[in-house]
């Protein structure tokens, strides 16, 4: 049996324990988040967080997730109640298909909570293992700035601001 | 028992001897023959493509599908305008064998002028019925009653909901198109920028494609392919793999070998079984991959004249020039591999898939699992974004054969990474050779293209055999269908007026690797090639690019697109490049027919390693009118990104016998560090019709690309991808 702490609640499992965390998430916990692009470590479809780190869970075996804090992209927020960063991707519209959405929205929470104000070249530096098809990287790298000046409106540097921006 | 695997000479042959002539472009072939405007002339009834619920929710049908364009969105938005409805009320069914209109194919950037042509017209006219039955039930004349929000509203204040009156087969009744939609200076919905619907399910994890499916009882399929095209299946342990935990069935027919497992990491690693056992003969008689191009000019092709037009007014010609240019085989390396899900019960076959056309997947899988077509319902569910022909429909028939092998329980196959860059059919190799004979003032005369190409279309559905991966690995395999020519010419014929021109084509139907749609077709090659060989004349003729573009169009709408791009990126004649730093220019109108772009690209050159890094691309496009000016900005800068990547650094490798890349690291494309600053410019003309935008930037970005490093090193490189070796090769030349 392996006991797994995802989005804060605890799931007791019957599965092999080399099971990529992944498929347990996916099929046994019926997340839809993580997606399988290449199962090689290769793409970030299926990022998750693991204590706050950006992991790959199609390489992870889901016997190391056990005892560690997993956040799928569901444990950040809901279509009624949007995390700030999926709140960003869908007011930059940053998404054409959406199947890298997942990975990018991840990585960049991982990101933000190192780095709450990146410059546009750390977020392409953070996201640079992250590939997206449609060519949506503009919007997504706006995306993540927006959501950067909306988690932390009270930090911001003059330069962000557009007037008015403050008053809320 | 192995079946006869199909080797490139029998696909070779299959495909020989027919007399191909047509006219019209591929996968435009689609019929109207009631005379009715956009896709209602395959559909005429109202109903097939609305209905009003009592409870006011309107269901909108088409036959066109989500890849991630925003198409549900702009159609939406068409139909929440004619109707007089929020957007909210419109529920929108697509691309459902038992549902929707038979739109044939989501491809050739059409779903607008025919989707949402028929739906606007289909939509005003229910309006208008609308507005009838009201004034008949409140008995009051027509001319006092105003729709709004789903009600009809009397100048009294007397309100009726349209829940209340669409009873009663109200649509169902044949389309005249005799309502005139709404004029553009009316529309409050269309041509505005309204989010796209499928965003937030998508940003949240909430279900939105295939891959999400999960349905009781569901089993986890996987496939194993052959390691090539000329390979075929000798012997397999498939006793072993049977006793593998989870493992509910192999199915095991000629060369087509599958799993079926309780759980997904069971048929991963029964597939990893299989894979092991499994002992193949091979035929190893690919092209080498670096003589491909050559490979194709050697091979008899069909060769026909595409275009030809000729002046005797026209000034001598005082000096020629000519140039060969090259594209390799390309992928469509969609983000998440390929899936299906299918179940088999009582004869009938049900599949979720994210074919681009149900209909003809339908047709296509009852024919070779021999079903009545009635007998099979195919549904569309999103996938990754495709781009055009990728795995889609090839692992829909891998779902149903598997599926047939645990009746009554679906099955959820999706392919492995190496699976989907191994098989899926490629955007085809290309050679484009082309000369010009210019005047005295360097003004072109004589234009000449002639390219060498496989085909570009070759789905499912078409007559003839099936064009299906695993139909051709059966005991009985079903030999592949005729691909479908024209492709190849997209945009070969210059929109340029030149006084005397050629273009031929030579459409060479032995296949070494499967080709099929991959976005533009043959315009990205071609479009690279016709703006390049402009460019290298507009420098012969030390003319500038765009003022040399220029003296051939008439067109208003093309200048203006191309005179937009020039003045936003801030063009100059007589730039000049410090060897590092480039910039060129490159424009189309996709298909000549379709929506306008150019493009206006920096690039950077590393003199060292031979890597080149596009920094901004400026583009103008016009697609007539808008209907959602941020979904068309995202299309045109899409495609852009992506042309980078093709242009920059992709080609599919091979060997003698297999394809060699096989993930992302030997298919490597363009990642965030790498992609340009984009900057789309619109121009909107709400009174001509809306043109279709998802291919329109593809060429002509890579165009403006391969203008850019030509300025930067003063030099021309004429083979895609503009890789460093080629880099290095045209710095080092003398
Ligand atoms: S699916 Fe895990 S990195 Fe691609
Ligand atoms: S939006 Fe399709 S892969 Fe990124």
């Amino acid at each position: 049996m392996i006991i797994l702490d995802v989005n804060g609640k605890m799931h007791t499992l019957d599965v092999s324990p080399d099971t990529p965390l992944l498929y347990v998430l996916r099929n046994d916990l019926g997340l839809n988040g993580p997606k399988f692009g290449c199962g090689l470590g290769q793409c970030g479809a299926c990022t998750v967080l693991m204590d706050g780190t950006a992991v790959l869970s199609c390489l992870m075996p889901v016997a190391r997730a056990a005892g560690h804090k997993i956040v799928t992209l569901e444990g950040l927020g809901s279509p009624g109640k949007p995390h700030p960063l999926q709140r960003a991707f869908i007011k930059e519209q940053a998404a054409q298909c959406g199947y890298c959405s997942n990975g990018m929205i991840m990585k960049s929470k991982e990101l933000l909570d190192h780095s709450p104000d990146p410059t546009e070249e750390e977020i392409r530096n953070a996201l640079a293992s992250n590939l997206c098809r449609c060519g949506t990287h503009n919007n997504i790298i706006r995306a993540v700035r927006r959501a950067a000046r909306e988690m932390k409106p009270r930090e911001l540097k003059p330069r962000d601001m557009k007037p008015g921006e403050l008053k809320r | 028992m192995t079946g006869p695997l199909l080797t490139r000479r029998q696909f070779g042959k299959s495909l020989a001897g027919i007399v191909v002539a047509f006219t019209l472009a591929p996968e435009l072939a689609w019929p109207a023959e009631s005379g009715l405007p956009g896709s209602l002339g395959a559909a005429p009834l109202l109903d097939a493509w609305l209905r009003i619920d009592p409870d006011g929710k309107v269901t909108i049908f088409t036959g066109k599908v989500e890849i991630g364009q925003g198409a549900l969105t702009a159609l939406a938005q068409i139909a929440a305008e004619e109707l007089d409805v929020s957007l909210v009320a419109i529920h929108m069914v697509s691309g459902h064998t038992g549902l929707t209109p038979n739109e044939g194919y989501t491809s050739g950037s059409r779903s607008i002028e025919e989707s949402g042509t028929a739906i606007r017209f289909a939509c005003a006219e229910a309006r208008q019925l609308l507005l009838g039955q009201a004034s008949a039930r409140l008995g009051l004349p027509l001319a006092g009653l105003k729709t709004a929000a789903g009600t009809v509203t009397a100048a009294g204040g007397r309100k009726l909901s349209y829940g209340q009156i669409a009873q009663g087969g109200l649509f169902h009744r044949e389309a005249t198109a005799r309502v005139t939609p709404k004029p553009a200076a009316g529309h409050k919905i269309v041509g505005t920028s309204v989010p796209r619907l499928d965003i937030p399910a998508k940003v949240t994890g909430d279900a939105s494609y295939v891959q999400d499916l999960r349905l009781p009882g569901m089993a986890f399929g996987r496939i194993v392919r052959p390691p090539g095209p000329g390979f075929r299946l000798q012997t397999v342990d498939v006793e072993a793999a049977r006793r593998l935990p989870g493992v509910l069935a192999v199915v095991r027919d000629g060369s087509f070998l599958g799993v079926v497992a309780q759980r997904e990491e069971q048929a991963v690693r029964a597939r990893e079984a299989l894979l092991q056992s499994a002992k193949w003969s091979e035929i190893a008689d690919l092209p080498e991959a670096d003589r491909i191009h050559a490979w194709l000019k050697a091979q008899p092709g069909e060769v026909a004249l595409v275009s030809e037009k000729s002046s005797a007014t026209a000034a001598p010609v005082v000096r020629r020039l000519e140039a060969t240019f090259s594209k390799r085989y390309t992928a469509h390396a969609s983000l998440g591999p390929s899936c299906a899900v299918a179940r088999m019960k009582d004869g009938k076959l049900r599949v979720w898939s994210h074919s681009q056309g149900v209909y003809p997947l339908r047709d296509s899988l009852a024919a070779v699992l021999k079903l009545d077509p009635k007998n099979v319902v195919v549904s569309h569910v999103e996938g990754a974004g495709c781009y055009g022909h990728n795995g889609a429909d090839d692992v829909a028939l891998d779902a149903a054969l598997l599926a047939r092998a645990v009746p009554g329980r679906p099955v959820q196959v999706q392919w492995m990474r190496d699976d989907e860059f191994a098989w899926e059919p490629l955007g085809s190799a290309m050679v484009m050779q082309l000369s010009a004979g210019l005047a005295a003032d360097g003004s072109v005369v004589e234009w000449r293209h002639e390219l060498w190409s496989n085909v570009h279309s070759s789905r499912p559905g078409r007559a003839g055999g099936a064009n299906l991966l695993a139909a051709w690995h059966l005991a009985a395999p079903s030999a592949p269908a005729q691909g479908l020519s024209g492709g190849e010419d997209r945009n070969a014929v210059p929109l340029y007026d030149f006084p005397n021109q050629k273009v031929i084509r030579h459409l060479i139907k032995e296949m070494p690797l499967r080709t099929s749609a991959l976005r533009t077709l043959g315009a990205y090659g071609n479009v690279f090639a016709l703006e390049s060989f402009l460019d290298e004349l507009a420098i012969a003729a030390g003319a500038d690019p765009v003022e040399y573009r220029l003296r051939y169009i008439k067109d208003p709408r093309a200048r203006a697109v191309i005179e937009m791009a020039a003045v936003k990126s801030g063009w100059k004649p007589g730039f000049r490049s410090d060897g590092l730093h480039g910039r060129g220019f490159g424009f189309a109108r996709y298909k000549n027919q379709a929506c306008y772009v150019a493009c206006v690209a920096d690039v950077m050159v590393d003199r060292q390693t031979g890597r080149v890094r596009v920094t901004r691309v400026v583009a103008a496009a016009d697609a007539g009118q808008i209907i959602n000016p941020k979904g068309l900005e995202m299309q045109i800068e899409g495609g852009i990104i992506q042309s980078a990547s093709w242009t920059l650094m992709e080609a599919v490798s091979f060997d003698r016998a297999r394809v060699t890349s096989r993930d992302w690291d030997s298919y490597p494309i363009l990642t965030f560090p790498e992609v340009p600053k984009v900057e789309v410019h619109l121009i909107d003309r709400p009174d001509e019709q809306p043109l279709g935008s998802g291919e329109a930037s593809s060429g002509p970005a890579a165009a403006a690309i391969a203008n850019a490093v030509s300025n930067a090193l003063g030099r021309r490189v004429r083979h895609l991808p503009l890789d460093p070796g080629w880099i290095k090769d045209a710095i080092g030349k003398p």
